[in-house]
């Protein structure tokens, strides 16, 4: 049983009190143009997910705390929680560029955007020592 | 046979656990017996001469001690009676107490004369894989005749029966440093861990602390080990930041070091239990940091009948002398391939057993232990090995050995020598238990000295020390004990004050080293009548793993599967490297190249009553009560589950039954007036300036264009376009929604909104608020319900126009604050009243007294939905299964055509939601107006003889319709709308019923009768 910490309102618990939210930053087509959608575009966005061996990055919702969502990057290698971010951001520079496969192409552009400003979010502690 | 010979006598200085002052009495199979208090029930049914103590699970061999301890695979027994009755317990983990009843387990009719024994004659016809080739044919056999005769043939034990009768708990504990295994090296972890402070639990399945420390031989500081484990156990459970948990397995080890531990608290002492102490306690440890120090298991040898009663490890027959005064024999023959072995033959000697000689499978034997055998006056048969066994008709009893000479690589055996014995002392190693460390991913690797397997690496917060990570003497045991338990607490403390632990002077022979021995060649030809079993309680043999190899199950996981090895509550605990072993011979693979096969929680069993704890009976579920629950239980209502919720599924009168009630019901609401408590239906509150634009995103109808105190009926899909969730939702003020939900899914659809505003529409101002206990509700239902509303008073007007249909009202009624909506789920002139829920009862209660003169009765949610059915108004979750769409329950008008987004909108435009041939919702009428069809009937296409038959639609609904006096059900039915008036058929068992496709809506289609 995984432990976890909300970034929102602090609450350190067990995986039960928690709600698995699947992949992070799916963003829903039409809600930025709901007119031109095209098969491939909502197959992948209903369907489409990743399953990374290592770091991968995860919504989910302080269920029995703040019942507020966040995201999470964890190794699912290890199990790691590498870092708890708030549901608008995106994770830790060093985090973004770590990333491999589906999620390096996906950071891409944001790392880009990023390079001259400031980091988006602080890198949470570790759960565990 | 009488007992005499095997309970040593006392001045042979042997029996250290058990006190021969108070003799216990207990049952065997029936049979009554005698032992020590200390006794485990194996030492003592064994001091009773009796060495049979179970038949295995496939060829139902006589079969006997093989362990000390959780390792033992054969003697499994089930203890108590009746409802107390605790199957597959070790007969060695089972502290005899008085008045004990244990049976051996998996023979039939008695353990001596055994019926399915003869699976050992036919043994030939039963290799691995043998149920997968065997049962496939005819396919309906499986079930009736195969199935229920392997069940009875194989299989453990026997499930108690009746009601537990005992108490069990649990515990949820933070500690920083959690010690598995309290022998040497546990003692010296915890001890280091809790000299800084740290909050350390240590525990061990035994009932005492120690381990192996009273039979692994030299000292500690000049004294026994025993001594030194002793002193440190008092000074743990003195210290406040100790627990010390003895008869307590530590069962699993779960991500994030989240362990479960078992404590058997009363397992060994039925007054404990008399007095309302827990039998078992499950700890739930969340640990920062864990040490596993769970020693090491000795290993058999492979050689031919191996399994034979009398053959055991030689730890354990070193253990029955020591700790209980049992001798394993009157004359044994100690069979190795180490030096620690020796101990046993040394230590047996001294208590007066006789050993008749040595096989060692060394060529060259000369470690220290070996010489003091010699100087003991040990006849060391070096180079030589165990060839076969011989023994009484049935097995039960071994008369002797046949002994030849060997060496690695070496075939069949000709010469041999027969040695008289009966019993056989094994050695074939040592393997470290590694189980908890693999449970949740910790490597291993090779160890080519101790020929096994020992840890290597892992992720978790979680170190290994002592035995279990393949440190065999006493000296690098505790000094790995206090290092680890060290660092695991310098982890964690932020200012650990270690005390640097002195490791004390150890004593102890050096062992030369092992040499690997898989498989004993058998004399004669292969395999001819000979057994050399690798896995004892899945009765697994050399040969099986080796036919495995040969019909291609190379990888080591398929060949477990296969074969069983290492599977159910054993694990592998004596099995898994000897196995490797053997494979690794049939296909000239190394070892490390094999790998192992992952061992599994829990370690050893653990009960269910552990895994209920206390939730059970009415703490099993909460239960959730409406304001008037009270009521409806003096009424005394039949109530039905509806999730967590308790409904009246209907009132019956004296004498009536259910049926009858129901109808009645819906007769009061169609000709008078009824009163439904409606206060489950989910209730949510949306306010806020975006309110309506997010009801417009989230419905597939249009809110944003509701007038103020009117209500719309809404319908909810989730992006896949199948629908999830229907209700009316009424507009309270510009900014101020309440959405009525399901009973069922208030809660999903709360979270759901949330998920959105939170996740995706963040820009949208909105609070979205559950309020359904928060406020009584009540349908008042039927023609004279503006009647009963009226003459209860207040300020709202309830006439035609006052409160037309779809709108709402605050106000008073009767004195209390409500909410007034005029929806109707029954087709009837109805009102739904809410109240705070403190007024519920208060409310309903002036209901019903306002509305005695006009006959008002109360409905169950039976009613409600035959009510709905005869107006053909759906149900989620009946009419809907997650695949189905608005426009398949011809709900078209509901979908908007104009809005450019909602959810599910998208997914409506992909073709396979609009084919033609998809189910649609329709009515049944079924040509024999008595015959109500079943839920979920299928309807097919033509009926033929015997399946399969082309299936075209389900049945979702159906009723006896007390209004229409005839049965109608709702069905989903492929292009069931172009089919109107057709006749399906419903192939039911013996008999096929027809019926009548036709509207769904089956009575006042045009709505006349809420419209008044």
């Amino acid at each position: 049983m995984l432990l976890i910490r909300c970034p929102v309102c602090g609450v350190k618990g067990e995986e039960g009190d928690f709600h698995a939210g699947g992949q992070a930053h799916v963003r829903r087509p039409a809600t930025s143009d709901p007119v031109n959608i095209t098969d491939e575009q909502h197959r992948d966005y209903l369907f489409l997910r990743h399953n990374p061996k290592g770091l991968h990055f995860e919504r989910w919702r302080c269920d029995r705390g703040c019942g507020k969502w966040f995201h999470a990057a964890r190794d699912t290698v290890t199990l790691d929680f590498k870092a708890y971010y708030k549901i608008d951001e995106l994770p830790p520079v060093e985090l973004m560029r770590q990333a491999t496969g589906y999620w390096a192409e996906h950071f891409a552009p944001h790392l880009k955007a990023t390079k001259a400003k400031k980091p988006v979010a602080k890198r949470n502690a570790r759960v565990r020592s | 046979m009488t007992g005499k010979p095997y309970r040593l006598p006392e001045s042979a200085g042997a029996g250290r656990l058990t006190d021969r002052a108070k003799p216990v009495s207990f049952t065997f199979d029936g049979k009554k017996m005698t032992g020590f208090a200390g006794d485990s029930l194996a030492s003592a049914v064994m001091a009773n001469g009796q060495r049979l103590l179970g038949r295995s699970f496939k060829y139902h061999r006589p079969r006997g001690l093989v362990g000390l301890g959780s390792e033992e695979p054969n003697a499994l027994v089930g203890v108590g009676e009746g409802a107390r009755h605790e199957p597959n317990l070790r007969a060695t983990q089972v502290e005899l107490y008085d008045g004990m009843v244990a049976v051996s387990q998996n023979r039939w009719p008695s353990l001596g004369f055994d019926v399915g024994a003869f699976n050992n004659r036919l043994s030939r016809l039963f290799p691995s894989g043998f149920y997968y080739k065997t049962f496939m044919w005819p396919r309906s056999f499986w079930k009736t005749i195969y199935e229920p005769t392997i069940r009875h043939a194989a299989g453990l034990g026997k499930a108690p029966t009746g009601r537990d009768p005992d108490t069990y708990e649990q515990l949820h504990v933070h500690c920083e440093v959690l010690v598995i295994g309290g022998g040497v090296t546990g003692l010296a972890a915890a001890e280091a861990a809790a000299s800084t402070g740290a909050r350390v639990i240590i525990a061990d399945e035994n009932p005492r602390f120690g381990g192996l420390a009273d039979i692994a031989g030299g000292k500690i500081d000049g004294r026994p080990q025993t001594d030194w484990a002793a002193l440190r156990v008092q000074q743990l459970a003195k210290a406040d930041n100790v627990h010390v948990l003895a008869r307590t397995t530590v069962a699993g080890h779960f991500h994030h070091n989240y362990l479960l531990l078992f404590e058997r608290l009363a397992d060994h002492d039925p007054q404990l239990i008399a007095d309302g102490v827990p039998r078992h306690r499950l700890w739930k440890v969340r640990a920062n940091q864990v040490v596993v120090a769970a020693g090491a298991i000795e290993r058999p040898i492979a050689f031919a009948n191996n399994d034979r009663p009398g053959v055991l490890l030689a730890s354990a027959a070193r253990g029955l002398v020591e700790r209980y005064g049992v001798a394993p024999g009157l004359m044994g023959v100690l069979f190795t391939n180490n030096d620690d072995a020796y101990r046993t033959a040394l230590r047996l000697k001294e208590a007066g057993v006789g050993i008749a000689c040595i096989v060692d499978v060394r060529q060259q034997v000369d470690g220290a232990l070996a010489e003091a055998a010699r100087a003991a006056g040990f006849e060391v048969m070096s180079g030589h090995a165990i060839a076969g066994i011989e023994t009484d008709i049935g097995g039960k009893a071994i008369s002797a050995v046949k002994v030849a000479p060997y060496s690695s690589g070496q075939g069949r055996v000709i010469n041999e020598e027969k040695i008289e014995c009966d019993f056989v002392a094994m050695s074939g190693g040592w393997n470290p238990a590694v189980h908890l460390w693999c449970h949740n991913g910790g490597k291993l690797k090779f160890d080519d000295s101790l020929q096994t397997f020992v840890p290597a690496r892992h992720s978790d917060a979680i170190s290994i020390a002592g035995a279990a990570n393949g440190r065999m003497s006493v000296g690098e045991c505790i000094a790995e004990g206090y290092a680890a338990g060290e660092a695991a607490a310098k982890a964690v403390m932020s200012k650990a004050k270690a005390v640097r632990m002195k490791p004390p002077s150890t004593e102890q022979e050096a062992e030369k080293r092992l040499e690997p021995i898989w498989f004993a060649p058998a004399t004669g030809k292969y395999n001819e009548g000979n057994k050399h079993f690798i896995d004892f309680q899945n009765d697994v043999t050399a040969a099986d793993l080796e036919l495995a190899q040969r019909e291609g199950y190379e990888s080591v996981e398929h060949t477990k599967r296969y074969t069983t090895l290492g599977m159910a509550t054993d694990q592998g605990k004596t099995s898994n490297v000897n196995g490797l072993g053997v494979v690794s011979q049939a296909t000239g693979r190394v070892i490390p190249e094999i790998g192992t096969t992952t061992f599994r929680p829990p370690y050893t069993p653990i009960s269910m009553g552990s895994i209920a704890g206390t939730s059970v009976g009415k703490l099993f579920l909460p239960v959730r009560k409406t304001p008037v629950f009270s009521w409806h239980e003096a009424e005394q209502a039949n109530f039905e589950p509806v999730g967590e919720w308790r409904r009246p599924y209907c009132y019956p009168k004296m004498n009536e039954d259910r049926q009858a009630a129901v109808n009645r019901e819906i007769m009061v609401v169609r000709e008078g007036v009824g009163l439904l408590d409606a206060s489950t239906l989910g209730k949510i509150e949306i306010k806020g300036p975006d309110a309506a634009a997010l009801l417009d995103r989230v419905y597939t109808n249009t809110f944003s264009t509701l007038k103020i105190g009117k209500g719309r009926y809404g319908l909810m899909m989730n992006e896949m376009g199948f629908l999830m969730d229907d209700g009316v939702t009424v507009r309270l003020a510009d900014d101020h929604f309440l959405m009525h939900t399901t009973s069922g899914g208030a809660d999903r659809i709360a979270a759901w909104l949330e998920e959105w505003l939170q996740t995706e529409w963040m820009e949208l101002r909105v609070f979205v608020t559950p309020v359904t206990e928060q406020w009584a509700q009540f349908a008042v239902a039927g023609p004279k319900a503006r009647e009963v509303l009226q003459a209860l008073g207040g300020d709202i007007d309830f006439s035609a126009d006052g409160l037309s249909f779809m709108s709402m009202a605050e106000g008073r009624v009767g004195g209390y604050p409500v909410r007034v909506f005029r929806i109707s789920f029954s087709g009837e002139l109805s009102y739904e009243i809410a109240a705070p829920a403190n007024f519920g009862r208060g409310l309903w209660d002036s209901l019903l007294k306002a509305g005695e003169p006009f006959g008002i009765k109360a409905y169950g949610t039976e009613a409600l939905h035959v009510l709905r059915a005869e107006k053909g108004f759906i149900v989620i979750g009946d009419e809907t299964d997650g695949t189905v769409t608005p426009l398949d329950v011809g709900l078209d008008w509901a979908v908007s055509k104009k809005k450019t987004d909602y959810i599910g909108k998208r997914s409506l435009e992909q073709s396979y939601l609009k084919a033609p041939n998809r189910k649609q919702l329709v009515g049944l009428y079924t040509e024999d107006p008595n015959e109500v069809l079943p839920d979920g009937a299928y309807a097919v296409e033509k009926v033929t003889d015997k399946p399969p038959m082309k299936m075209i639609g389900q049945v979702t609904s159906t009723y006896w319709s007390p209004t229409l006096k005839r049965s109608i059900a709702m069905a989903l039915i492929e292009d069931g709308r172009n089919r109107m008036g057709e006749m399906l058929l419903f192939p039911l068992a013996g008999k096929v019923v027809k019926a009548q496709i036709v509207d769904p809506v089956f009575y006042d289609k045009q709505g006349a009768r809420q419209n008044v």
